[in-house]
Protein backbone atom coordinates (compact mmCIF):
# COMPACT_ATOMS: atom_id res chain seq x y z
CA UNK A 1 0.00 0.00 0.00
CA UNK A 2 3.32 2.12 0.11
CA UNK A 3 4.08 3.50 -3.10
CA UNK A 4 6.45 6.86 -4.43
CA UNK A 5 4.35 8.41 -6.92
CA UNK A 6 6.27 10.11 -9.52
CA UNK A 7 4.88 13.74 -10.54
CA UNK A 8 3.78 13.77 -14.38
CA UNK A 9 2.03 16.68 -14.43
CA UNK A 10 1.83 19.67 -11.99
CA UNK A 11 -0.56 22.45 -12.64
CA UNK A 12 -1.85 25.46 -10.45
CA UNK A 13 -5.46 25.63 -11.08
CA UNK A 14 -6.10 28.72 -8.51
CA UNK A 15 -4.21 30.89 -5.73
CA UNK A 16 -3.17 27.91 -3.56
CA UNK A 17 -5.02 25.46 -5.38
CA UNK A 18 -2.60 22.84 -6.86
CA UNK A 19 -3.04 20.01 -9.38
CA UNK A 20 -1.09 16.55 -9.54
CA UNK A 21 -0.65 14.00 -11.70
CA UNK A 22 1.05 11.11 -10.36
CA UNK A 23 2.06 7.37 -12.04
CA UNK A 24 2.33 5.14 -9.49
CA UNK A 25 1.81 1.18 -8.18
CA UNK A 26 -1.81 -0.18 -6.94
CA UNK A 27 -3.14 2.85 -6.49
CA UNK A 28 -5.35 3.81 -10.21
CA UNK A 29 -6.11 0.16 -10.27
CA UNK A 30 -7.50 -0.21 -6.98
CA UNK A 31 -8.99 3.31 -5.87
CA UNK A 32 -12.63 4.17 -6.00
CA UNK A 33 -14.18 7.65 -5.75
CA UNK A 34 -14.29 8.84 -2.34
CA UNK A 35 -11.08 7.27 -1.30
CA UNK A 36 -8.02 9.46 -0.60
CA UNK A 37 -3.86 9.14 -0.38
CA UNK A 38 -1.83 9.49 3.00
CA UNK A 39 1.37 11.29 1.28
CA UNK A 40 4.18 12.53 3.09
CA UNK A 41 5.08 15.99 1.93
CA UNK A 42 8.22 16.98 4.28
CA UNK A 43 11.27 14.76 4.76
CA UNK A 44 12.13 13.79 7.77
CA UNK A 45 11.18 15.72 10.88
CA UNK A 46 9.79 18.57 8.54
CA UNK A 47 5.84 18.61 8.51
CA UNK A 48 6.26 15.47 10.36
CA UNK A 49 2.76 13.95 9.84
CA UNK A 50 1.20 12.33 6.43
CA UNK A 51 -1.42 14.66 4.46
CA UNK A 52 -4.70 13.11 3.72
CA UNK A 53 -5.67 14.44 0.62
CA UNK A 54 -8.81 12.70 -1.92
CA UNK A 55 -8.41 11.24 -4.95
CA UNK A 56 -9.60 13.47 -8.04
CA UNK A 57 -9.33 10.67 -10.72
CA UNK A 58 -7.64 7.50 -11.21
CA UNK A 59 -6.48 6.53 -14.76
CA UNK A 60 -6.02 2.57 -14.67
CA UNK A 61 -4.90 1.87 -18.15
CA UNK A 62 -2.30 4.87 -17.82
CA UNK A 63 -1.34 4.00 -14.31
CA UNK A 64 -2.15 7.56 -13.04
CA UNK A 65 -3.85 9.18 -10.27
CA UNK A 66 -4.82 12.52 -10.06
CA UNK A 67 -5.05 14.62 -6.90
CA UNK A 68 -5.95 18.36 -5.91
CA UNK A 69 -4.88 19.89 -3.28
CA UNK A 70 -5.05 23.31 -1.57
CA UNK A 71 -2.13 24.63 0.06
CA UNK A 72 -2.87 25.02 4.21
CA UNK A 73 -0.34 24.79 6.54
CA UNK A 74 3.57 23.46 6.16
CA UNK A 75 3.03 20.31 4.61
CA UNK A 76 0.97 21.31 1.53
CA UNK A 77 3.58 23.81 0.92
CA UNK A 78 6.38 21.20 0.86
CA UNK A 79 4.48 19.33 -1.72
CA UNK A 80 3.84 22.08 -3.90
CA UNK A 81 7.53 22.57 -3.96
CA UNK A 82 7.66 18.74 -5.36
CA UNK A 83 8.41 19.46 -9.53
CA UNK A 84 7.45 17.33 -12.64
CA UNK A 85 9.98 13.98 -12.17
CA UNK A 86 9.84 14.13 -8.88
CA UNK A 87 8.61 11.76 -6.62
CA UNK A 88 5.79 11.78 -3.50
CA UNK A 89 5.30 9.13 -1.31
CA UNK A 90 1.97 7.90 -0.55
CA UNK A 91 0.05 5.74 1.23
CA UNK A 92 -3.13 4.16 -0.77
CA UNK A 93 -5.96 4.09 -1.56
CA UNK A 94 -7.37 4.75 1.74
CA UNK A 95 -10.64 4.37 3.36
CA UNK A 96 -14.39 4.05 2.48
CA UNK A 97 -15.79 5.50 -0.50
CA UNK A 98 -19.07 6.28 -1.94
CA UNK A 99 -21.71 3.85 -3.20
CA UNK A 100 -21.84 3.89 -6.97
CA UNK A 101 -25.13 4.52 -8.46
CA UNK A 102 -27.05 1.45 -10.61
CA UNK A 103 -27.45 2.25 -14.12
CA UNK A 104 -30.56 4.57 -15.31
CA UNK A 105 -30.54 6.26 -11.80
CA UNK A 106 -30.73 9.99 -11.14
CA UNK A 107 -27.89 11.32 -8.63
CA UNK A 108 -27.12 14.86 -7.40
CA UNK A 109 -23.87 15.57 -6.09
CA UNK A 110 -23.29 19.10 -3.93
CA UNK A 111 -19.72 20.29 -3.27
CA UNK A 112 -18.38 23.34 -1.33
CA UNK A 113 -14.54 24.82 -2.07
CA UNK A 114 -12.41 22.04 -2.05
CA UNK A 115 -14.68 19.24 -1.05
CA UNK A 116 -15.65 19.62 -4.44
CA UNK A 117 -12.62 16.93 -5.43
CA UNK A 118 -13.68 13.45 -4.49
CA UNK A 119 -17.43 14.19 -6.05
CA UNK A 120 -15.70 14.75 -9.80
CA UNK A 121 -13.99 10.80 -9.73
CA UNK A 122 -17.59 10.13 -8.55
CA UNK A 123 -19.14 11.88 -11.40
CA UNK A 124 -16.49 10.15 -13.76
CA UNK A 125 -17.27 7.32 -12.51
CA UNK A 126 -21.12 7.08 -12.47
CA UNK A 127 -22.38 5.58 -16.56
CA UNK A 128 -25.85 5.47 -18.07
CA UNK A 129 -26.74 7.47 -15.06
CA UNK A 130 -28.31 11.06 -15.03
CA UNK A 131 -26.32 13.41 -13.08
CA UNK A 132 -26.54 16.98 -11.71
CA UNK A 133 -23.89 18.81 -10.11
CA UNK A 134 -24.29 22.07 -7.60
CA UNK A 135 -20.88 23.31 -6.79
CA UNK A 136 -20.38 26.09 -4.40
CA UNK A 137 -16.95 28.42 -4.18
CA UNK A 138 -16.38 31.32 -2.01
CA UNK A 139 -15.91 33.80 -5.17
CA UNK A 140 -14.88 33.61 -8.64
CA UNK A 141 -11.31 33.56 -8.27
CA UNK A 142 -11.28 29.93 -6.59
CA UNK A 143 -13.64 28.48 -9.31
CA UNK A 144 -11.57 25.18 -10.84
CA UNK A 145 -12.59 22.28 -12.77
CA UNK A 146 -15.51 23.84 -14.06
CA UNK A 147 -14.77 21.77 -17.51
CA UNK A 148 -14.01 18.87 -15.89
CA UNK A 149 -17.14 18.62 -13.63
CA UNK A 150 -19.19 20.15 -16.97
CA UNK A 151 -18.24 17.45 -19.06
CA UNK A 152 -18.91 14.64 -16.29
CA UNK A 153 -22.67 15.44 -15.04
CA UNK A 154 -25.78 16.54 -17.41
CA UNK A 155 -26.44 19.55 -15.02
CA UNK A 156 -24.43 21.93 -13.40
CA UNK A 157 -24.89 24.76 -10.86
CA UNK A 158 -22.48 26.85 -9.52
CA UNK A 159 -22.63 29.81 -6.81
CA UNK A 160 -20.20 32.04 -5.13
CA UNK A 161 -20.63 32.86 -1.62
CA UNK A 162 -19.50 36.85 -2.79
CA UNK A 163 -22.01 36.77 -6.46
CA UNK A 164 -18.78 37.11 -8.50
CA UNK A 165 -19.97 34.18 -10.66
CA UNK A 166 -23.16 31.98 -10.91
CA UNK A 167 -25.69 32.33 -8.51
CA UNK A 168 -25.14 34.51 -5.42
CA UNK A 169 -24.99 32.44 -2.19
CA UNK A 170 -24.83 29.39 -1.12
CA UNK A 171 -25.00 26.37 -3.24
CA UNK A 172 -27.60 25.13 -0.56
CA UNK A 173 -30.06 27.69 -1.97
CA UNK A 174 -30.18 26.24 -5.39
CA UNK A 175 -29.66 22.88 -3.66
CA UNK A 176 -33.06 22.95 -1.87
CA UNK A 177 -34.75 24.73 -4.61
CA UNK A 178 -34.16 21.72 -7.10
CA UNK A 179 -35.38 19.22 -4.52
CA UNK A 180 -38.64 20.78 -4.09
CA UNK A 181 -39.42 19.48 -7.72
CA UNK A 182 -36.73 16.94 -8.43
CA UNK A 183 -36.39 13.58 -6.94
CA UNK A 184 -32.71 12.08 -7.37
CA UNK A 185 -32.33 8.36 -6.60
CA UNK A 186 -28.88 9.25 -4.38
CA UNK A 187 -27.40 12.91 -3.27
CA UNK A 188 -23.44 12.95 -1.86
CA UNK A 189 -22.17 15.79 -0.72
CA UNK A 190 -18.57 17.07 0.21
CA UNK A 191 -17.53 20.28 1.89
CA UNK A 192 -17.92 22.65 4.59
CA UNK A 193 -20.16 21.36 7.79
CA UNK A 194 -23.08 23.67 7.60
CA UNK A 195 -23.28 22.72 3.83
CA UNK A 196 -23.35 19.02 4.50
CA UNK A 197 -25.51 19.13 7.68
CA UNK A 198 -27.93 21.53 5.42
CA UNK A 199 -27.87 18.47 2.73
CA UNK A 200 -28.29 15.63 4.80
CA UNK A 201 -31.40 17.42 6.43
CA UNK A 202 -32.83 17.55 3.32
CA UNK A 203 -32.17 14.09 1.96
CA UNK A 204 -33.16 12.47 5.67
CA UNK A 205 -36.49 14.49 5.77
CA UNK A 206 -37.31 13.19 2.03
CA UNK A 207 -36.20 9.95 2.77
CA UNK A 208 -33.60 10.24 0.08
CA UNK A 209 -30.15 8.50 0.03
CA UNK A 210 -27.55 10.55 0.70
CA UNK A 211 -23.60 9.94 1.72
CA UNK A 212 -20.89 12.61 3.23
CA UNK A 213 -17.80 12.46 2.90
CA UNK A 214 -16.06 13.83 6.17
CA UNK A 215 -13.28 15.27 7.00
CA UNK A 216 -11.21 15.65 10.50
CA UNK A 217 -7.26 16.21 11.36
CA UNK A 218 -5.94 12.19 10.81
CA UNK A 219 -2.77 10.65 12.51
CA UNK A 220 -2.29 7.43 11.38
CA UNK A 221 -4.88 7.65 8.26
CA UNK A 222 -5.16 3.47 8.42
CA UNK A 223 -7.44 2.88 11.21
CA UNK A 224 -4.82 2.05 13.89
CA UNK A 225 -5.00 5.55 16.04
CA UNK A 226 -8.48 6.68 16.70
CA UNK A 227 -7.83 10.17 16.33
CA UNK A 228 -9.76 11.24 12.82
CA UNK A 229 -13.02 10.43 15.58
CA UNK A 230 -16.36 11.13 14.21
CA UNK A 231 -19.49 10.95 15.97
CA UNK A 232 -21.69 8.60 14.73
CA UNK A 233 -25.49 7.47 15.89
CA UNK A 234 -25.51 4.26 17.55
CA UNK A 235 -28.95 2.82 19.33
CA UNK A 236 -30.38 6.29 21.47
CA UNK A 237 -26.71 6.89 22.05
CA UNK A 238 -23.50 8.10 20.04
CA UNK A 239 -20.30 6.38 19.52
CA UNK A 240 -17.52 7.16 17.45
CA UNK A 241 -16.16 5.95 14.17
CA UNK A 242 -12.42 6.84 12.29
CA UNK A 243 -12.75 8.54 9.00
CA UNK A 244 -10.09 7.44 7.83
CA UNK A 245 -10.79 3.57 7.54
CA UNK A 246 -14.95 3.79 8.50
CA UNK A 247 -15.33 6.46 6.54
CA UNK A 248 -14.82 9.41 5.22
CA UNK A 249 -17.72 8.65 3.63
CA UNK A 250 -20.49 7.81 5.52
CA UNK A 251 -24.38 7.58 5.42
CA UNK A 252 -25.90 10.65 6.34
CA UNK A 253 -28.36 9.49 8.44
CA UNK A 254 -25.27 7.78 10.73
CA UNK A 255 -23.57 11.12 11.32
CA UNK A 256 -24.08 13.55 14.24
CA UNK A 257 -22.78 17.15 13.01
CA UNK B 1 23.11 -13.79 16.21
CA UNK B 2 20.24 -13.36 18.98
CA UNK B 3 18.11 -10.57 18.85
CA UNK B 4 15.97 -12.57 21.75
CA UNK B 5 14.89 -11.10 24.96
CA UNK B 6 13.35 -12.59 28.57
CA UNK B 7 11.73 -10.32 30.12
CA UNK B 8 10.25 -10.54 33.50
CA UNK B 9 9.32 -14.40 32.10
CA UNK B 10 8.25 -12.61 28.60
CA UNK B 11 10.18 -14.01 25.90
CA UNK B 12 9.92 -12.20 23.70
CA UNK B 13 11.86 -12.99 19.32
CA UNK B 14 12.84 -9.54 19.25
CA UNK B 15 13.12 -6.49 21.45
CA UNK B 16 10.71 -4.70 19.20
CA UNK B 17 7.22 -3.95 20.37
CA UNK B 18 4.22 -1.93 18.94
CA UNK B 19 3.46 0.65 21.74
CA UNK B 20 0.29 0.72 23.16
CA UNK B 21 -2.39 3.53 21.56
CA UNK B 22 -0.72 3.68 18.30
CA UNK B 23 -1.09 0.20 16.98
CA UNK B 24 -4.88 -1.25 17.74
CA UNK B 25 -5.00 -4.19 18.37
CA UNK B 26 -2.74 -5.11 15.35
CA UNK B 27 -5.21 -5.53 12.36
CA UNK B 28 -4.84 -2.43 10.51
CA UNK B 29 -1.04 -2.93 10.36
CA UNK B 30 -1.37 -6.53 9.50
CA UNK B 31 -1.91 -4.79 6.12
CA UNK B 32 1.62 -3.77 5.57
CA UNK B 33 3.80 -6.48 7.21
CA UNK B 34 3.60 -9.65 8.85
CA UNK B 35 2.64 -9.43 12.80
CA UNK B 36 5.56 -12.30 13.04
CA UNK B 37 8.06 -10.37 12.43
CA UNK B 38 7.97 -8.26 16.12
CA UNK B 39 8.66 -9.56 19.50
CA UNK B 40 5.43 -8.17 20.73
CA UNK B 41 2.28 -5.94 20.68
CA UNK B 42 0.90 -3.20 23.65
CA UNK B 43 -2.47 -3.45 22.57
CA UNK B 44 -4.86 -0.37 22.75
CA UNK B 45 -5.35 0.78 26.64
CA UNK B 46 -8.36 -1.41 27.78
CA UNK B 47 -10.91 -0.40 30.53
CA UNK B 48 -13.10 -2.28 31.97
CA UNK B 49 -16.09 -1.11 30.29
CA UNK B 50 -16.55 0.12 27.05
CA UNK B 51 -15.20 4.12 26.52
CA UNK B 52 -16.22 6.34 23.72
CA UNK B 53 -12.99 8.75 24.17
CA UNK B 54 -12.67 12.23 23.74
CA UNK B 55 -14.08 15.15 21.60
CA UNK B 56 -12.26 15.82 18.18
CA UNK B 57 -9.86 16.96 17.21
CA UNK B 58 -7.97 14.34 19.13
CA UNK B 59 -4.47 15.62 17.28
CA UNK B 60 -2.15 18.55 16.47
CA UNK B 61 0.87 18.10 14.81
CA UNK B 62 3.83 20.01 16.87
CA UNK B 63 7.54 20.42 15.91
CA UNK B 64 8.82 17.09 15.13
CA UNK B 65 5.97 15.37 17.40
CA UNK B 66 2.38 15.03 17.91
CA UNK B 67 -0.37 15.73 20.61
CA UNK B 68 -2.99 13.30 20.91
CA UNK B 69 -6.22 13.39 23.34
CA UNK B 70 -7.84 10.19 22.22
CA UNK B 71 -8.97 9.48 26.10
CA UNK B 72 -8.64 5.70 25.67
CA UNK B 73 -11.67 4.67 23.60
CA UNK B 74 -11.80 1.11 23.18
CA UNK B 75 -14.10 -1.81 23.52
CA UNK B 76 -13.62 -2.82 26.93
CA UNK B 77 -11.50 -5.98 28.04
CA UNK B 78 -14.06 -8.23 27.16
CA UNK B 79 -15.14 -7.37 23.51
CA UNK B 80 -11.21 -7.69 23.56
CA UNK B 81 -11.06 -10.83 24.82
CA UNK B 82 -13.61 -11.99 22.59
CA UNK B 83 -13.15 -10.21 18.98
CA UNK B 84 -9.43 -9.21 19.04
CA UNK B 85 -7.28 -11.58 20.97
CA UNK B 86 -8.20 -15.00 18.51
CA UNK B 87 -6.49 -12.45 15.61
CA UNK B 88 -3.72 -11.72 17.68
CA UNK B 89 -3.20 -15.26 18.61
CA UNK B 90 -2.60 -16.02 14.85
CA UNK B 91 0.62 -14.29 14.84
CA UNK B 92 3.85 -15.85 16.83
CA UNK B 93 3.94 -12.65 18.84
CA UNK B 94 3.69 -11.64 22.08
CA UNK B 95 0.36 -10.02 23.18
CA UNK B 96 0.61 -7.71 26.25
CA UNK B 97 -2.99 -6.00 27.15
CA UNK B 98 -2.68 -2.53 28.51
CA UNK B 99 -5.13 -1.38 30.79
CA UNK B 100 -6.34 1.84 32.57
CA UNK B 101 -8.64 2.38 35.11
CA UNK B 102 -10.89 4.90 37.38
CA UNK B 103 -10.23 2.75 40.50
CA UNK B 104 -7.93 0.43 41.99
CA UNK B 105 -10.94 -1.95 41.95
CA UNK B 106 -10.76 -1.17 38.17
CA UNK B 107 -7.23 -2.18 37.73
CA UNK B 108 -7.54 -5.59 39.88
CA UNK B 109 -10.87 -6.58 38.14
CA UNK B 110 -9.08 -6.35 34.54
CA UNK B 111 -6.23 -8.28 35.87
CA UNK B 112 -8.39 -11.03 37.39
CA UNK B 113 -10.15 -11.28 33.76
CA UNK B 114 -6.72 -11.11 32.07
CA UNK B 115 -4.96 -13.62 33.59
CA UNK B 116 -7.21 -16.25 32.69
CA UNK B 117 -6.90 -15.26 29.09
CA UNK B 118 -4.41 -16.51 25.99
CA UNK B 119 -2.38 -13.38 26.61
CA UNK B 120 1.51 -12.67 27.35
CA UNK B 121 1.45 -10.07 29.85
CA UNK B 122 -0.11 -7.05 31.38
CA UNK B 123 0.66 -3.32 31.45
CA UNK B 124 -0.34 -1.21 34.10
CA UNK B 125 -1.46 2.08 32.70
CA UNK B 126 -0.93 4.66 35.49
CA UNK B 127 0.25 7.46 33.11
CA UNK B 128 -2.63 8.38 30.25
CA UNK B 129 -2.79 12.26 30.37
CA UNK B 130 -5.92 12.68 28.34
CA UNK B 131 -8.62 11.23 31.04
CA UNK B 132 -10.10 12.75 33.67
CA UNK B 133 -10.41 9.82 36.44
CA UNK B 134 -8.08 7.53 37.43
CA UNK B 135 -4.87 6.50 35.14
CA UNK B 136 -2.55 9.59 35.82
CA UNK B 137 -3.92 10.37 39.66
CA UNK B 138 -2.15 7.29 40.59
CA UNK B 139 0.86 7.72 38.51
CA UNK B 140 1.58 11.01 39.39
CA UNK B 141 2.53 10.03 43.38
CA UNK B 142 5.03 6.66 44.83
CA UNK B 143 2.33 6.38 46.79
CA UNK B 144 -0.41 5.87 44.20
CA UNK B 145 2.02 3.43 42.05
CA UNK B 146 2.43 1.26 45.02
CA UNK B 147 -1.47 1.11 45.85
CA UNK B 148 -2.01 0.19 42.43
CA UNK B 149 0.60 -1.93 41.75
CA UNK B 150 0.67 -3.87 45.49
CA UNK B 151 -3.42 -4.62 44.56
CA UNK B 152 -2.62 -6.08 40.91
CA UNK B 153 -0.17 -7.99 41.77
CA UNK B 154 -2.19 -10.08 44.04
CA UNK B 155 -4.45 -10.74 41.70
CA UNK B 156 -2.43 -11.07 38.07
CA UNK B 157 -0.97 -14.42 37.12
CA UNK B 158 0.88 -12.26 34.00
CA UNK B 159 4.17 -10.64 34.04
CA UNK B 160 2.97 -7.35 35.83
CA UNK B 161 4.68 -4.01 33.63
CA UNK B 162 3.91 -0.55 34.96
CA UNK B 163 3.98 1.74 32.83
CA UNK B 164 5.52 5.18 33.52
CA UNK B 165 4.25 8.69 32.79
CA UNK B 166 6.64 11.63 32.59
CA UNK B 167 4.93 14.57 33.94
CA UNK B 168 5.75 13.50 37.58
CA UNK B 169 9.41 15.41 39.69
CA UNK B 170 11.68 12.62 40.15
CA UNK B 171 10.53 9.36 37.83
CA UNK B 172 13.00 6.82 39.43
CA UNK B 173 11.04 7.17 42.62
CA UNK B 174 7.81 6.10 41.03
CA UNK B 175 9.53 3.37 38.76
CA UNK B 176 10.93 1.92 42.49
CA UNK B 177 7.75 2.48 43.94
CA UNK B 178 6.38 0.42 41.43
CA UNK B 179 9.27 -2.39 41.85
CA UNK B 180 8.93 -2.44 45.32
CA UNK B 181 5.23 -3.22 44.99
CA UNK B 182 5.76 -6.30 42.65
CA UNK B 183 6.31 -5.01 39.09
CA UNK B 184 7.97 -7.50 36.92
CA UNK B 185 9.08 -4.49 34.80
CA UNK B 186 8.72 -1.16 33.99
CA UNK B 187 8.23 0.91 30.82
CA UNK B 188 8.63 4.47 29.85
CA UNK B 189 7.70 6.97 29.08
CA UNK B 190 4.12 7.58 28.42
CA UNK B 191 3.49 10.98 27.24
CA UNK B 192 4.09 14.59 27.83
CA UNK B 193 1.48 16.68 28.60
CA UNK B 194 1.69 19.02 26.43
CA UNK B 195 -0.63 21.92 24.14
CA UNK B 196 -1.14 23.53 21.45
CA UNK B 197 -3.59 26.73 20.22
CA UNK B 198 -4.52 27.94 16.69
CA UNK B 199 -3.90 31.53 16.98
CA UNK B 200 -6.25 32.47 14.28
CA UNK B 201 -9.03 31.04 15.90
CA UNK B 202 -7.27 31.96 19.46
CA UNK B 203 -8.57 28.38 20.74
CA UNK B 204 -6.81 25.54 21.93
CA UNK B 205 -6.43 22.73 18.83
CA UNK B 206 -7.50 19.57 20.92
CA UNK B 207 -10.82 19.41 21.62
CA UNK B 208 -9.84 18.46 25.31
CA UNK B 209 -7.61 21.58 25.54
CA UNK B 210 -4.14 19.55 26.75
CA UNK B 211 -2.74 16.23 25.15
CA UNK B 212 0.11 13.93 25.32
CA UNK B 213 3.25 14.60 23.16
CA UNK B 214 5.18 11.80 21.76
CA UNK B 215 7.21 11.50 18.08
CA UNK B 216 10.92 12.31 18.01
CA UNK B 217 10.75 15.78 20.15
CA UNK B 218 10.38 14.13 23.16
CA UNK B 219 13.17 11.54 22.56
CA UNK B 220 16.02 12.80 24.81
CA UNK B 221 13.97 13.43 27.37
CA UNK B 222 12.86 9.60 27.34
CA UNK B 223 16.46 8.28 27.16
CA UNK B 224 17.14 10.32 29.99
CA UNK B 225 14.79 9.05 32.33
CA UNK B 226 15.29 5.39 30.55
CA UNK B 227 19.16 6.08 31.74
CA UNK B 228 17.94 7.01 35.22
CA UNK B 229 15.29 4.29 35.88
CA UNK B 230 17.44 1.70 34.38
CA UNK B 231 20.16 3.01 37.24
CA UNK B 232 17.55 3.08 40.06
CA UNK B 233 15.93 -0.39 39.92
CA UNK B 234 16.96 -3.95 38.95
CA UNK B 235 13.48 -4.97 36.97
CA UNK B 236 14.05 -4.85 33.15
CA UNK B 237 13.00 -1.18 31.57
CA UNK B 238 11.12 -1.51 28.40
CA UNK B 239 12.06 2.10 26.47
CA UNK B 240 10.16 4.18 24.58
CA UNK B 241 9.89 7.63 23.48
CA UNK B 242 10.32 9.22 19.70
CA UNK B 243 12.24 5.91 18.48
CA UNK B 244 11.71 6.46 14.25
CA UNK B 245 14.67 3.85 13.49
CA UNK B 246 17.09 1.23 14.80
CA UNK B 247 20.08 4.43 15.94
CA UNK B 248 17.11 5.28 18.34
CA UNK B 249 16.50 2.30 19.55
CA UNK B 250 20.22 1.21 20.08
CA UNK B 251 19.89 4.53 21.81
CA UNK B 252 17.33 3.31 24.63
CA UNK B 253 19.37 0.17 24.76
CA UNK B 254 22.73 0.98 25.19
CA UNK B 255 20.84 3.44 27.82
CA UNK B 256 19.45 0.94 29.85
CA UNK B 257 16.39 -0.69 28.36
CA UNK B 258 16.22 -4.25 27.28
CA UNK B 259 13.53 -3.76 24.95
CA UNK B 260 11.79 -1.37 23.20
CA UNK B 261 8.27 0.48 21.87
CA UNK B 262 7.62 2.14 19.03
CA UNK B 263 4.45 3.73 17.69
CA UNK B 264 3.95 7.51 16.67
CA UNK B 265 6.47 6.54 14.21
CA UNK B 266 4.41 4.11 12.44
CA UNK B 267 1.99 6.77 11.51
CA UNK B 268 4.51 8.30 9.18
CA UNK B 269 6.28 5.08 8.38
CA UNK B 270 3.92 2.13 8.67
CA UNK B 271 7.31 -0.38 8.01
CA UNK B 272 9.30 1.20 11.32
CA UNK B 273 8.90 -1.83 13.76
CA UNK B 274 10.20 -4.22 11.29
CA UNK B 275 13.18 -2.28 9.81
CA UNK B 276 14.17 -0.89 13.04
CA UNK B 277 14.37 -4.93 13.95
CA UNK B 278 16.77 -5.46 10.95
CA UNK B 279 18.88 -2.56 11.89
CA UNK B 280 19.32 -3.37 15.24
CA UNK B 281 21.02 -6.41 13.78
CA UNK B 282 23.09 -4.50 11.69
CA UNK B 283 24.05 -2.85 14.13
CA UNK B 284 25.22 -5.49 16.16
CA UNK B 285 27.09 -7.13 13.54
CA UNK B 286 29.08 -3.93 13.07
CA UNK B 287 29.73 -3.76 16.71
CA UNK B 288 30.31 -7.36 17.12
CA UNK B 289 27.34 -7.79 19.85
CA UNK B 290 26.69 -11.25 19.73
CA UNK B 291 22.96 -11.10 21.70
CA UNK B 292 21.12 -7.88 21.42
CA UNK B 293 21.09 -8.19 25.55
CA UNK B 294 24.48 -7.16 25.77
CA UNK B 295 23.31 -4.04 24.14
CA UNK B 296 21.50 -3.12 27.23
CA UNK B 297 23.16 -0.76 29.65
CA UNK B 298 26.45 -1.17 27.53
CA UNK B 299 26.89 2.61 27.91
CA UNK B 300 30.39 3.54 28.55
CA UNK B 301 30.11 6.59 30.99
Amino acid sequence: MNFNGTILKSEKLAEDIYFLRLKSGAIPENAVPGQFVNIKCGNGLDAYLRRPISILRANPSENTFDIVYMIRGKGTRLLSCVECGGTVDCIGPLGKGFTLPEKGEKICVIGGGIGIFPLLFLLERSVEVKKTAFLGFRTKELIVLQEDFEKASDKMVISTDDGSYGINGLITKPFSEYMETEKPDRVYTCGPVPMMKAVAEICIEKGIFCEVSMEQRMGCGIGACLVCACRVRHNDDYDYERICRDGPVFNAEKIIF
Amino acid sequence: MDLSVNIAGLKLKNPIIAASGTFGFGREFSGFFDLNLIGGISVKGLTLKPRKGNSPPRIAETPAGILNSVGLQNPGVEAFIRDEIPFLRRFDTCIITNIAGNTVDDYCRMAEILSEADIDAIELNVSCPNVKEGCLMFGSTAEGISNVTAAVRKVCKKPLIVKLSPNVTDITKMAKAAEDSGADCVSLINTILGMAIDINSRRPILGNIMGGLSGPAVKPVAVRMVYQVSKAVKIPVIGMGGISNAEDAVEFLLAGASAVMIGTAGFVNPYVWVETAEGIKQYMEKHGFEKVSDITGALLD
